[in-house]
């Protein structure tokens, strides 16, 4: 009785969550210019969307979405990760200084990393473009990827990096062969985070994308809304970013269930060990 | 010399170029609000903004009104939250892992999009566009960001606390109000931490969901800086930036110590 | 520079910001030897060590190792190889890939690496584990393959820091004696830092004995148990009765209030020192006429092969004493004590001395407090001033914001009637503190100190 309650309160939550979502995928297979007018089943919108059907500024804004995306993501992991292993290294109060600037974008608001970034490169005479864009897309990333990676570093065994330097290896030998592959996963979802935290922003894009025109998903759908519609199209892509989102998490899900269930299968086996 | 390569060898020198980054890309922009809020039109030291703020009421009645939605739409969220936190701390983990995900998914279409569509869900149900609509957009996109953190606690609380409390003769109801709900403190302050200063801040949001009517913090200095009113903005930003700093201070003395909060 | 030293540490001190972890350290280490480095935790051990593999670099000192200053050498360039207490094995390689890694860097060839890390798995009775997944391994297993993983690159220097120390008791009584087996068979030095006596006295062929980041004593096993040189080896060594004394003459010493004959000389004529006797070097006799002193036995513990008694003496000292027959609980007996039993050592000090500055004329600030004393002539207010006063004259309180000043006792040492307390204060100084009052390690105690006792001498 009590489970069907609270399971009850979880489904009515969720419903109330995907509802608009149910409502777009719904409404992407059929033609009308309006979110909510049904004109008859077609799948024309997912047509137009890979066949160039729609307006070449869209096709731009995907484009730009994915190539910032991507750059300050990779951008983002190579300098977190360098940093998180000076910042291990630090002692503790330097280390807390790090951390307290590395969270100040973190709690700040998106509008003022946006107002802020583009103060500076007002100031330092910047032209905004795609430079600045990829340039404040790292400032605000870069500190979760220094979050994801840094509890690894802290669990990791300190002697480690030693024992490496020990037997001869150099700092950047021990750092390339011991700390790397530990750290590996910690990378990996502070590259993901990273990514999806740059495809989706809105506040600081806007401010620093300057007048000639750059546009990203985010800031396209914006100026679309404000003309007063969406575009069609773009209830097929959300759709088709859902499913594929969906998709992967199952894959990620599945497969990690297998590995815990293969790392229980060891531990029994085995003596226990740490993790 | 060999010192000087020592120095560079050393692991602890790797955090210096972040250290340069963030000083240019966090701290000078900070700094250079402040700046700008504390100058005048000619560039001269003046509190003539915050004079401006104060005595034109506009801004400040937005700042006012923006503070009530937000604190709304935290004490909603955390009305629907811990709830939902709590069932899904006492199920088992890989279902609750599943639900977690299932709650997060959405995040991963343009709040724009989904915006957009609670404006058509609206339209659909025939219900007006105004201040409900406002704050069910609000609840609707931070919802996660309260269960979240509060759920992470929960989970991660040890169990036999809780039996220790029924051991010693606690009720069904004074576990929860003694032991339960004061550990899991820190998930909520946190949750209130991502959830109230950005319903102040949000900009379009609002607009989207009122039909341009009901105006937030976050658009006003928006409005200002796109109208090159740069020293103002920087002036309410400033603002802003004050009540982030305070709600920190009131948070951490209250000993949330979790960050993780925000990482989906 | 002589060549018969494989190290040479030559007044290394370690400093951080906020303590000094080694204080003016010298040693020498002969080629082959295995030397052991002995203290509680914190003693700066350890940190000698880390200094050793380059891991830590000295505040001020040299280290040479074969002949070389090895101040600028980072550690991958030093011909010594660490074995770490935790093992620290790389967890992304196998056992072969683990032991492999140095020979790899060091682009040895293919077949003499798999010849030479087959060598060092049999050396450690690991033979057939190459392909296991480390962490798969029990803890005695992964510190074995530390150890290959160290050997196999025959380094000139063995480091191994508390490598036994995570392990259980049998486990470590086992590797014990391998790893003294592998020292005879490798023929290189080994530096081993333990917090463990009984292991030191087991393993070393030299004892280092630290504490407070000091070198208290350097000897053999035999001449650090038989001639401890202060109290703190002599506690901290073995079980031991230690006890304040007078050395009336040479060859006469005077304790519990009555006269010994003893071996010792030269420490001068009515001196105050102590003395150590070990618990199985005073004998019970039944036939109490023949007895030097007499006593009540207070609690007899059968220990496997020995009785271990505490025996109360009617001036109120208690002995710990071991014999092979058990004596009841109650029972009067009485005791003896050879000549060659009784060791006399210098006490480091007989007083507190403690610098200060007078403040007015009845106030002294030491120990960072203002400490009430009585008028003293001829100082004045500003002067800088050396207080002493007697152990019994500190009182400690429970409530730490009780007393003038606090502290935090750091090292407690039974002397028959009285504790002997080292009382680390807020400002880093020690004071000792004779009590009849039982404390713990660690306890934070506050510190009062009657004026009358404060003698006040200008500087």
């Amino acid at each position: 009785m009590k489970r069907i309650f609270t399971n009850g309160y979880l489904l009515l939550l969720l419903i109330m969550l995907y509802a608009p979502i149910i409502i777009i995928a719904i409404f992407s297979f059929t033609e009308s210019p309006v979110l909510g007018n049904w004109t008859g089943f077609s799948t024309d919108l997912y047509a137009n969307l890979f066949s160039g059907g729609v307006n070449n500024s869209l096709i731009d804004a995907i484009k730009n979405t994915f190539i910032i995306a991507l750059t300050a993501a990779t951008a983002s992991t190579l300098l977190g990760t360098i940093a998180a292993i000076g910042i291990n290294d630090l002692r503790y109060g330097k280390r807390r200084v790090m951390n307290f600037v590395n969270n100040i974008p973190i709690l700040n608001p998106d509008i003022i990393t946006g107002i802020s970034l583009f103060l500076l490169f007002v100031s330092l005479g910047i032209s905004q473009g795609y430079t600045t864009v990829i340039l404040a897309h790292i400032a605000f990333c870069t500190p979760y990827v220094v979050l994801s990676v840094m509890p690894r570093l802290m669990q990791m065994n300190p002697n480690i990096y030693e024992a490496a330097l020990d037997l001869g290896a150099t700092p950047y030998q021990a750092i390339r062969r011991v700390i790397l592959p530990e750290i590996r996963p910690g990378m990996i979802s502070g590259f993901i985070l990273a990514f999806t935290l740059s495809i989706d922003d809105f506040a600081v894009t806007i401010f620093t994308n300057g007048t000639d025109g750059l546009q990203t998903l985010s800031t396209y759908i914006y100026a679309d809304a404000r003309k007063g519609g969406l575009t069609p199209e773009l209830r097929a892509l959300s759709t088709i970013i859902l499913v594929v989102v969906l998709l992967l998490l199952l894959i990620v899900n599945i497969r990690s269930r297998r590995q815990a269930r293969r790392a229980e299968a060891l531990s029994q086996s085995n003596n226990p060990r740490r993790r | 010399m060999s010192r000087l390569k020592h120095i560079f060898s050393r692991r602890r020198s790797l955090s210096i170029p972040y250290a340069l980054f963030l000083a240019l890309f966090v701290v000078m922009p900070l700094v250079l609000i402040m700046i700008y809020a504390f100058q005048g039109e000619d560039g001269s030291f003046s509190l003539s903004n915050f004079e401006r703020f104060i005595e034109q009421r506009e801004a400040a009645n937005t700042f006012i009104y923006s503070i009530g939605i937000a604190l709304i739409t935290t004490l909603l969220c955390i009305a629907i939250g811990y709830p939902a936190a709590y069932i899904l701390a006492r199920k088992t983990t890989s279902t609750a892992r599943v639900v977690v995900m299932l709650f997060i998914l959405p995040m991963w279409i343009n709040v724009l999009v989904r915006t957009l569509a609670t404006v058509a869900l609206f339209d659909f149900l025939r219900l007006p566009l105004g201040e409900g609509a406002l704050i069910f957009g609000m609840v609707y996109n931070f919802l996660p960001f309260m269960i979240y953190p509060i759920y992470n606690v929960l989970q991660k609380m040890d169990h036999s606390l809780i039996e220790a409390a029924e051991d010693l003769g606690a009720t069904p109801r004074q576990v929860f109000t003694k032991v339960v709900f004061p550990l899991s403190m820190p998930g909520v302050v946190s949750g209130v931490m991502m959830v109230f200063m950005p319903t102040i801040s949000t900009f379009a949001i609002a607009e989207l969901l009122t039909m341009n009517n009901i105006k937030l913090f976050g658009t006003t200095i928006q409005e200002n800086i796109n109208n090159g009113m740069w020293h103002y903005g920087a002036a309410l930003s400033f603002i802003m930036l004050l009540i982030i700093g305070i709600t920190q201070l009131l948070s951490d003395s209250k000993g949330s110590s979790t960050n993780d909060g925000g990482v989906l | 520079m002589s060549h018969s030293n494989i190290i040479e540490i030559r007044n290394i001190t370690k400093s951080f910001p906020d303590k000094v972890v080694l204080d003016n350290v010298s040693l020498n280490v002969k080629p082959g030897e295995f030397l052991t480095i002995l203290g509680p935790s914190g003693c700066g051990k350890t940190t000698l060590l880390r200094l050793l593999a380059g891991f830590n670099n000295a505040t001020s000192g040299t280290i040479s190792i074969d002949g070389k200053d090895m101040t600028d050498i980072p550690p991958h360039k030093r011909p010594v190889n660490t074995v770490f207490q935790r093992y620290a094995l790389f967890p992304n390689y196998n056992v072969y890939d683990n032991i492999a890694f140095g020979l790899k860097l060091q682009k040895v060839d293919k077949r003499d690496i798999e010849q030479r890390v087959k060598r060092a798995l049999k050396m450690v009775g690991m033979t057939d584990y190459e392909h296991r997944d480390v962490e798969s391994l029990s803890g005695g297993q992964q510190q074995r393959v530390a150890i290959a993983r160290a050997i196999v690159n025959r380094p000139k220097v063995l480091l191994l820091d508390e490598p036994l120390a995570a392990l259980d008791l049998k486990m470590r009584k086992d590797m014990q004696m391998e790893l003294k087996e592998m020292h005879r068979s490798l023929g290189i030095t080994f530096i081993y830092v333990t917090h463990d006596q009984e292991e030191a006295l087991t393993l070393s062929d030299k004892i280092v004995v630290m504490n407070e980041g000091r070198i208290q004593q350097i000897g053999t096993p035999t001449d650090i148990y038989n001639e401890p040189c202060n109290s703190f080896v002599a506690d901290f060594i073995g079980e031991s009765n230690i006890l304040n004394a007078t050395m009336i003459h040479d060859r006469l010493v005077r304790f519990m209030g009555i006269d010994f004959e003893c071996i010792d000389e030269g420490f001068g004529e009515n001196r105050e020192v102590d003395v150590v006797i070990r618990p199985e070097d005073i004998y019970i006799i039944r036939n109490a006429e023949a007895a030097m002193f007499r006593g009540e036995v207070r609690s007899c513990i059968f220990k496997g092969v020995h009785y271990d008694m505490i025996v109360a003496t009617p001036d109120g000292y208690e002995l710990e004493i071991q014999d092979y027959n058990a004596f009841e609980v109650g029972t009067e007996v009485g005791m003896l004590i050879k000549p060659a039993d009784i060791h006399v050592m210098y006490k480091e000090r007989t007083e507190n001395h403690v610098r200060g500055v007078m403040t007015d004329a009845t106030h002294v600030t030491l120990l960072g407090e203002s400490f009430e004393c009585e008028a003293q002539e001829g100082i004045v207010a500003g002067m800088e001033v050396d207080v002493a006063f007697a152990f019994d004259a500190v009182e400690l309180t429970d409530d730490s914001d009780d007393g003038t000043s606090w502290g935090i006792i750091r090292f407690i040492l039974y002397k028959g009637d009285h504790y002997h307390l080292t009382v680390r204060t807020d400002d880093g100084e020690n004071i000792y503190v004779d009590t009849h009052d039982v404390w713990e390690d660690l306890d934070e105690v506050g510190i009062k100190i009657s004026p009358k006792s404060l003698r006040i001498k200008a500087l």
